[in-house]
């Protein structure tokens, strides 16, 4: 409480509470209340489903352990080439356009109508989940992993240009300034005072990019954008759960050796 | 030589840092401008390479009008007038050769000096002002790994890489420490008597201003109210620049007399 | 060393040969590797629908406009669905994250044996997409809510576990010291020691992880674990693009507001 009550001479003590308002603490509680209740009211549960479930659950498990890489192998050797060329490919191109991007995204080199236009497209592609735009892309190009490379490279621009262009805003102005001053043009401007200070972020940010883009190549098949997503829910559909185990046991481990070339990549640029 | 006349700049808030500034520096000249933090010293030598837009007024070197350039004249003008800066500016992920051959970006084209081929006249140049600062065999040291000092001495040889007609200083020690403070005064004013090129130095610091610079002139509120030698620099003149203060409590003798002994390329 | 002396003249390169010579054989690696892969994504592509794509598109945005807003009114519910797939597995996942990271960090953990099963945990949750993890729950508990709420769950979990793990093994030891020589035990040292010190980055990370959760429940539906997205694939099906234009719309708006709902969240707490 927020005031020590003395009773009989003894002082009493509670924690502070993390809202100092009384009334807007009750509020706060009733609202979260009549939230979960309306949640537990629209959410229909199949409780019986859900048993089953937890009875088949042990099942699942048992088969994921036991991967089967064997007989689905040259379907998902194939789909996980797929899916790391796509996101190595979408990679490098989606960064290399991210760079154009990004300066036209950072406030203190752009003029206003350019900034608004990259800005506008940042958020567009970064508001939308990959799957969703590959919808979009596979209608327009039909299935396979180009338009999966289209979808990648698409939301890696925004990605890598938004992260970027922050980091550019960041910079040391007094650098930008003495290169002006010895009479250097916007572009050697740009080459020696905003290249070197951005380059370990724009390295890291691109590592990292490889990364996320290699997770969500795995479930672009799904909506048939290429990868491994196909043979995965092909797998999954036909309850070949020890061959989906095989297939996800080996993205987890390229996830892994991912992360680890990301790290040494990163510590390796400071 | 360059020549200022009635120099105004009035900001977008209404804020007017200059009213009406002339003023004349010779080729060679050294010349110190001293004033209050806000007196206009910054905006006034920002304005004549333009990184501050003039409102009004005329800014001439050797007859040129600074004040109306378009961009790609701008820059031409800009590559013959060198800037040292307070916080030395240094682009910090570069090694120090890229830093002082930085300067020679208004005369070599993007993509030589994007790939580094620089003409290797400019290399010899860059050199020659690295020892001449006291930087012999640092040109790989990376620019951030170097003290306050240092990277002054590579900020002069980047502006002195430009082969300037004027150069212009912007509180040049106020990152430094004392002795510090004299080693690069002294480096700057020698440089740029020795390559006659006309500079103006921005310095809060009187004492080391009256030591070091022939001429020195007062900046008030965007005016000058004082321009003269050292000498004629006396309390009441002071008051004109500062305000009131006991000018003559702090004694203006040297701290230390044997500095004047130590060779100035010695690095910091 | 970048300095050599050439008939008397001191030259300078910025890099020593050998280390350019490294910097052109990674880059030609890298550059053979990429054209590799696209080459491989080139003879998967059926280039006589790409050609046809400009075609496909203008043809696509002519079905999409204008968007039959009348729909949206039979979105209601469906937005409703994906905020709470978003928020309630949020929560669960936050629950399920916090013993999960207390297990994983150095400072905590009470065997090295259990240390590693937890990060096997992370690991396994973060490196499977969303939509996989929906895949199998709707295979174990059937299509509706409840299986996109434990998709949101188990994948939260490593995100939040990984990020409370670091914030736990960055804690100031000198407190918990402090702590332990009261003679407390192991629990409460947690309560005492760690969790006031890691509740602050424990909420912000929550609230990170739920905005990403609202992006993430928004295609949970595409493989039949609820939300707006069992909408969007109906009418994608059965080719009703105005109304999928509707729904694309109501994608963009929720994702913008949970995003700056979460900044603010996020600022206010920290």
């Amino acid at each position: 409480m927020t005031a020590a009550t003395r009773a009989e001479g003894q002082r009493r003590w509670a924690p502070r509470p993390l809202i100092a308002n009384r009334t807007a603490r009750w509020l706060v509680r009733l609202l979260v209340l009549a939230y979960l209740a309306a949640v537990v009211a629209t959410v229909d549960v199949n409780w019986v489903r859900v048993a089953e479930g937890i009875e088949r659950s042990g099942r699942l498990l048992g088969q994921f352990l036991r991967p089967d890489f064997a007989s689905r192998w040259s379907d998902s050797r194939i789909g996980i080439l797929e899916s790391v060329t796509m996101s190595l490919v979408a990679t490098v191109a989606g960064v290399l356009i991210a760079i154009p991007v990004s300066l036209g995204a950072a406030r203190n080199l752009a003029p206003l109508p350019l900034y608004l236009a990259t800005r506008a497209y940042i958020t567009l592609s970064r508001t939308f989940p990959e799957v969703i735009v590959a919808i979009v892309f596979v209608v327009m190009m039909g299935f396979g992993p180009f338009a999966g490379l289209l979808t990648l490279t698409f939301a890696s621009v925004g990605f890598v240009a938004k992260l970027l262009a922050e980091d550019i805003e960041d910079i040391d102005d007094g650098q930008l300034e003495a290169m002006r001053a010895t009479g250097a043009t916007w572009w050697q401007v740009v080459a020696f005072a905003v290249v070197p200070q951005v380059m370990p972020r724009f390295v890291g940010l691109s590592v990292y990019r490889l990364d996320i883009n290699f997770r969500e190549s795995t479930i672009l098949g799904i909506v048939g954008a290429g990868g491994v997503g196909a043979t995965l829910t092909t797998a999954m559909s036909r309850y070949d759960f020890d061959s989906a185990g095989a297939i996800l046991i080996l993205v987890i481990a390229i996830v892994l050796v991912l992360e680890y070339l990301s790290g040494y990549v990163r510590s390796a640029v400071r | 030589m360059l020549e200022i006349q009635g120099l105004v700049k009035r900001y977008p808030t209404g804020d007017r840092a200059l009213r009406g500034v002339d003023l004349t520096v010779p080729e060679g000249q050294v010349m110190a401008l001293i004033g209050p933090s806000g007196a206009g010293k910054s905006t006034l030598i920002r304005c004549v390479n333009r990184l501050v837009e003039p409102t009004e007024g005329r800014i001439e070197l050797d007859g040129e009008d600074l004040t109306r350039l378009h961009p790609r004249s701008l820059r031409r003008a800009r590559r013959q007038i060198g800037m040292i800066f307070q916080e030395f500016a240094l682009v910090e992920r570069l090694s120090v050769m890229e830093n002082v051959l930085s300067g020679r970006l208004g005369y070599v084209g993007f993509w030589r000096s994007t790939l580094r081929r620089f003409p290797q006249a400019d290399v010899d140049l860059a050199f020659d002002l690295l020892d001449r600062v006291g930087l012999t065999g640092f040109e790989d040291k990376r620019a951030d790994a170097l003290s306050g000092g240092q990277r002054q001495r590579v900020g002069i040889a980047r502006a002195l890489m430009q082969a300037p007609k004027l150069l212009l200083v912007d509180e040049p020690t106020a990152s430094l420490d004392p002795k510090t403070s004299r080693q690069i005064m002294r480096l700057i004013t020698e440089l740029a008597q020795e390559r006659r090129v006309a500079t103006i130095i921005n310095i809060h610091d009187v004492a080391l201003a009256k030591r070091f610079v022939p001429r020195i002139v007062g900046l008030r509120e965007g005016q000058v109210v004082f321009d003269g030698p050292p000498a004629a620099l006396d309390a009441a003149r002071l008051t004109d620049i500062y305000g009131d203060e006991d000018w003559d409590e702090r004694p203006e003798v040297d701290v230390d007399a044997s500095d004047a002994a130590e060779p100035s390329e010695v690095a910091a | 060393m970048p300095v050599r002396t050439v008939a008397g003249r001191r030259a300078w390169q910025r890099t020593s040969a050998r280390t350019s010579a490294l910097a052109f054989t990674v880059g030609v690696a890298l550059l053979g590797l990429v054209l590799w892969s696209w080459e491989l994504i080139a003879r998967q592509t059926i280039w006589i629908f790409v050609q046809d794509a400009p075609e496909q598109a203008l043809n696509l945005f002519e079905r999409m406009l204008p968007p039959r807003w009348a729909y949206a009114e039979a979105l209601l519910r469906p937005l409703w669905d994906t905020l709470n797939i978003a928020t309630i597995g949020t929560l669960a996942g936050v629950a399920l994250a916090a013993p999960v990271a207390l297990l994983a960090a150095r400072t905590t953990t009470p065997h090295q044996s259990v240390r590693a099963f937890a990060l096997v945990v992370i690991v396994a949750s973060r490196s499977i997409h969303s939509l996989v993890w929906a895949l199998v729950l709707v295979f174990l508990v059937g299509p509706g809510v409840f299986a996109g709420i434990l998709a949101i769950a188990l994948r939260s979990v490593g995100f939040i576990a990984k990020l409370l793990n670091e914030a736990i093994e960055e804690t100031d030891p000198k407190p918990i010291e402090a702590i332990r020589s009261t003679g407390a035990g192991p629990g409460e040292t947690i309560v005492y020691g760690i969790v006031p010190q890691v509740l602050p980055a424990f909420a912000g990370i929550s609230v990170f992880r739920w905005d990403i959760n609202i992006r993430e429940a928004t295609f949970l539906g595409l493989v039949g674990a609820g939300g707006i997205g069992l909408q969007l694939n109906a009418s994608i099906n059965s080719l009703r693009w105005a109304d999928a234009s509707v729904i694309l719309v109501a994608i963009f708006a929720m994702v913008l507001v949970s995003e700056w709902v979460s900044a603010r969240v996020r600022s206010a707490i920290t």
